[in-house]
């Protein structure tokens, strides 16, 4: 599923490359915002460039600032807020049911 | 009826106790300024009146039965539109989220009724808190109460304005990579991002998780820690909020100001970030920076110029991680279960359509261009040299200031490279934007708490923001040492200029 880019692993992005990256983002972008996203995000990520020259070797990545276990509690029943009023901002529904547009065939 | 708008939280609530004022009438002193200025400043997306004065009444109530009245009591705050409180809208300021209602209420909201509070309203903001001027809302530009024709910066630039303005005693805003502190230098008040973790998160919504924390913003630090301790505490709707932080004790942050600054400074050790003093920040915002170190040091504490040498990748290890989790994050507007639904155009049959009609009308340009960068790092043969890349030397960052904090107890710098700048002047360029950022996302990265308050006023007499950061979990000493700075300066005092003239 690489994109098609030149192989260069920090470097210009393409159109072909915005419209692989929308596709991902569910997004649907106009041949304006395509150009231009295209012209941002190469902007962006050369900018970005200099982390490249960081010596990383052997370096745990860090995903959160503060290290913690994982938050387990009693297995107790609690009250949720119910189905009326989480389906208030449903688009649309049917009885208890959020209803969507046909998925697959 | 002795004038109620720009108090501090202690005098609000002697006029209180001693029954010179009445919480309705505080509450009203405040709708009156908010209707005076407010169409001009724009800072709220929606009043929230109705609760307001059922809050009022109770206050009023508890007062009739001479109870004792809780922290903020009859205290009007107001809150950013990304926290939820129940029964009102809460936007994000994103057309995705326009028809939005809170089913339910965040912890903080929830602790700051408890509290007495008054709500006010909800703030405006930058869409889903990505931007530092607060011109990426999709409903209003808000102003800089200083200078109408100036950014209050963001993206808690409602809440900030409206504090600044003198609409709200209080406001909460979040801040992932400065979104508090920048626009409280901005508009020259007090806003404090705390640990990560300190602040429950349940009902904030999400831009990026391991950034993201609440705090609060006040016209003085002594607010600010009131504020924070009604705020701060474990909370189990929120797995990463710290277990037991202060040891079942609550946290009593104002209480351990109640010093003279000299003994607040006693042997405390300062260091100045010399990567934010130099280059690319304006002369006059490191002069005053330099001005303040010089405070500090009359009152007695050692101050030594520190270096973060990783600090300089800060800026692309965080819109590399925050744009990844807010793409994850962001995920979940698909037009499925709330907020908008684009159907037009598409065929009643396909859902991937519906999900791509939906977002792209419902997200603005920036969340747009932040989700294709954030997808982009995390795509299949980009995820190591991006993604992974960033959380290795946000690692170092961390490193370089755990190492700093052996032999500092806080550390300061500028909280912005410039003064607040014009409504229009940055919106064209993306990355000269993100360079608002530059001094407060380290702080975001390693989870540190991180205060910005009033230092000075620089060119056209606009507000220059001072940063004090702290190590994990010693807000206290950050409050402390902001404290002593503001009980020997008087920049906090400055108001804006038409505040007097209205109320």
């Amino acid at each position: 599923m690489r994109p098609a880019t030149t192989g260069k692993v920090f470097g210009m992005i393409t159109i072909k490359d915005v419209e692989h990256v929308a596709k991902l983002a569910r997004l649907e972008l106009t041949p304006q915002e395509r150009e231009l996203f295209a012209e941002q995000l190469s902007k962006i990520i050369d900018a970005f460039d200099e982390l490249k020259d960081v010596q990383t070797d052997g370096i745990e990545p860090m995903s959160h600032a503060i290290p913690m276990p994982n938050a387990l509690r009693e297995d107790e029943v609690v009250t949720p807020p119910g189905h009326e009023s989480l389906l208030k901002n449903a688009p649309d529904r049917e009885g208890v049911f959020f209803k969507v547009p046909k998925i697959g065939d | 009826m002795t004038e109620l708008v720009g108090r501090s939280i202690s005098e609000l609530k002697k006029l209180l106790a001693e029954k010179s004022v009445s919480a309705r009438e505080i509450l009203s002193a405040h709708w009156k300024q908010v209707h005076a200025l407010d169409p001009e400043i724009k800072a709220f997306t929606c009043l929230t009146e109705e609760r307001a004065q059922k809050q009022a009444a109770r206050v009023d109530e508890l007062i009739a039965r001479g109870e004792a009245l809780p922290a903020l009591a009859g205290i009007p705050v107001a809150i950013k539109d990304n926290i939820c409180v129940a029964d009102y809208p809460t936007t994000c300021s994103s057309k995705i989220l326009e028809s939005f209602i809170a089913p339910y209420e965040a912890t903080v909201a929830q602790k700051l009724d408890a509290a007495g509070a008054l709500f006010i309203g909800k703030t405006n903001m930058d869409e889903f808190a990505m931007g530092s001027s607060t011109e990426n809302s999709a409903f209003k530009k808000t102003a800089n109460p200083w200078d109408v024709s100036r950014v209050p910066g963001g993206s808690s630039g409602g809440s900030t304005a409206s504090v600044a303005a003198g609409m709200a005693v209080l406001a909460l805003g979040s801040d992932t990579g400065g979104s508090i502190r920048q626009p409280a230098a901005f508009c020259g008040v007090s806003g404090m991002k705390p640990t990560y973790g300190m602040v429950s998160r349940f009902g904030l919504v999400a831009f990026a998780s391991s950034l993201d924390q609440i705090g609060p913003l006040a016209r003085s630090v002594e607010d600010t820690a009131i504020a924070l301790s009604v705020i701060s505490g474990h909370d189990k709707k929120d797995s990463t909020s710290i277990p037991d932080p202060f040891k079942n004790q609550g946290p009593r942050f104002e209480e351990s100001l109640a010093q003279e600054p000299d003994k607040l400074m006693k042997g405390l050790r300062v260091g100045v970030i010399t990567e934010l003093v130099g280059e690319g920040i304006e002369p006059e915002i490191v002069s005053s920076i330099r001005a303040a170190a010089a405070v500090f040091e009359k009152l007695g504490a050692k101050v030594t110029d520190v270096s973060l040498p990783n600090s300089k990748y800060a800026l692309p290890v965080y819109y590399l991680i925050a744009t990844a989790e807010a793409s994850a994050n962001l995920a979940r507007y698909d037009g499925v279960k709330y907020g908008l639904r684009e159907t037009e155009g598409t065929a009643k049959d396909s859902i991937l359509q519906m999900y791509k009609s939906t977002r792209s009308k419902g997200f603005g340009a920036e969340v747009k261009r932040r989700i294709m960068l954030g997808t982009y790092a995390l795509s299949s043969g980009y995820y190591d040299a991006y993604y992974k890349k960033a959380q290795q030397v946000r690692r170092l960052i961390k490193n370089d200031f755990d190492k700093v904090f052996e032999s500092c107890d806080v550390l300061i710098s500028p909280t912005s490279p410039t003064v607040a700048f014009k409504i229009g002047e940055k919106t064209d360029d993306p990355l000269s934007m993100y360079l608002s950022d530059i001094a407060t996302i380290p702080a975001n990265l390693a989870g540190l708490p991180g205060i910005s308050i009033p230092a000075g006023l620089g060119k056209d007499k606009l507000p220059i923001g001072l940063q004090i950061l702290g190590n994990t979990l010693s807000d206290e000493v950050v409050l402390k040492v902001a404290h002593a700075f503001q009980q020997s300066t008087d920049f906090h005092n400055r108001q804006f200029p038409g505040l007097a003239t209205v109320g």
